[in-house]
């Protein structure tokens, strides 16, 4: 089973991208954390391509795929502009503590789609950057 | 994302209603930032229609906690959903935020 969605690089529509990954994972009958768990993967990869790698141009597009196999999701990202965004490498175990004694609101965003996901991998295919992430559900 | 507020002499609650993402994290933070926040001894957040937070969100909270505990102004968190709480605990946050089931554990806090 796969689904495709394209969006327009604007913050407003985390939503749209939010209620198509739900869509799709809701009828496996889920749990309702697992399925906000990569909800959340996507939503925050999405973000870093809309906010960081196109600085909210709502001209540019991203291409999201969703595939399930048996109990295997496979999620691409792929953003069609021409920019390569590849994140800085991230600890999964960022000191909270220190977070919040800095006031720090950025940084937890790839540290949470590493916990959840199984693999995360972005790289560059035919000029534009592409993230992969699965996960056995 | 919808956030109301109501208030006694030393309690501010706030109220959430919503997804709060990379869009609407602007709407809370603009709530934490009012200066009048630190008159209050607790601010409770009720969550039960917070339906999603991402790091946005989380982020929000994250940037305006240390500055509550400095002006000893408690923050706590009630009536979350599981779905929002294992959010906190995927960073470990759910055991340095004050979080408790009700809102009645959320007024002794």
């Amino acid at each position: 089973m796969t689904s495709h969605l394209r969006i327009a690089c604007s913050r407003q529509n985390l939503q749209q991208v939010r209620d198509f990954v739900r869509g799709f994972l809701t009828a496996g009958h889920r749990s309702e954390v697992v399925v906000n768990q990569v909800v959340l993967a996507v939503d925050e990869v999405v973000a870093n391509f809309i906010i960081h790698a196109n600085g909210e141009d709502a001209n540019q597009f991203l291409d999201l795929m969703l595939a399930l196999t048996e109990h295997r999701l496979d999620v691409e990202i792929e953003d069609q502009g021409h920019t390569i965004f590849i994140p800085a490498s991230v600890s999964p175990n960022p000191d909270m503590r220190e977070y919040i004694r800095q006031g720090r609101r950025g940084g937890m965003g790839m540290a949470l789609v590493s916990r959840i996901m199984d693999r995360v991998e972005f790289f560059e295919r035919n000029a534009h950057t592409v993230c992969h992430l699965s996960k056995t559900l | 994302m919808k956030v109301t507020t109501h208030s006694s002499t030393d309690t501010l609650t706030l109220v959430l209603d919503g997804e709060l993402d990379a869009s609407s994290a602007v709407v809370l933070d603009a709530e934490l930032n009012k200066p009048e926040i630190l008159n209050y001894h607790k601010v409770l957040v009720d969550c039960q229609r917070l339906s999603y937070i991402s790091s946005a969100g989380l982020g929000v909270f994250i940037s305006h906690l240390q500055r509550l505990q400095d002006s000893d102004v408690k923050l706590v968190f009630f009536n979350m959903q599981e779905k929002v709480f294992n959010v906190f605990e995927i960073l470990g946050l759910d055991s340095l935020m004050n979080i408790v089931p009700t809102e009645q554990e959320a007024q002794a806090a």
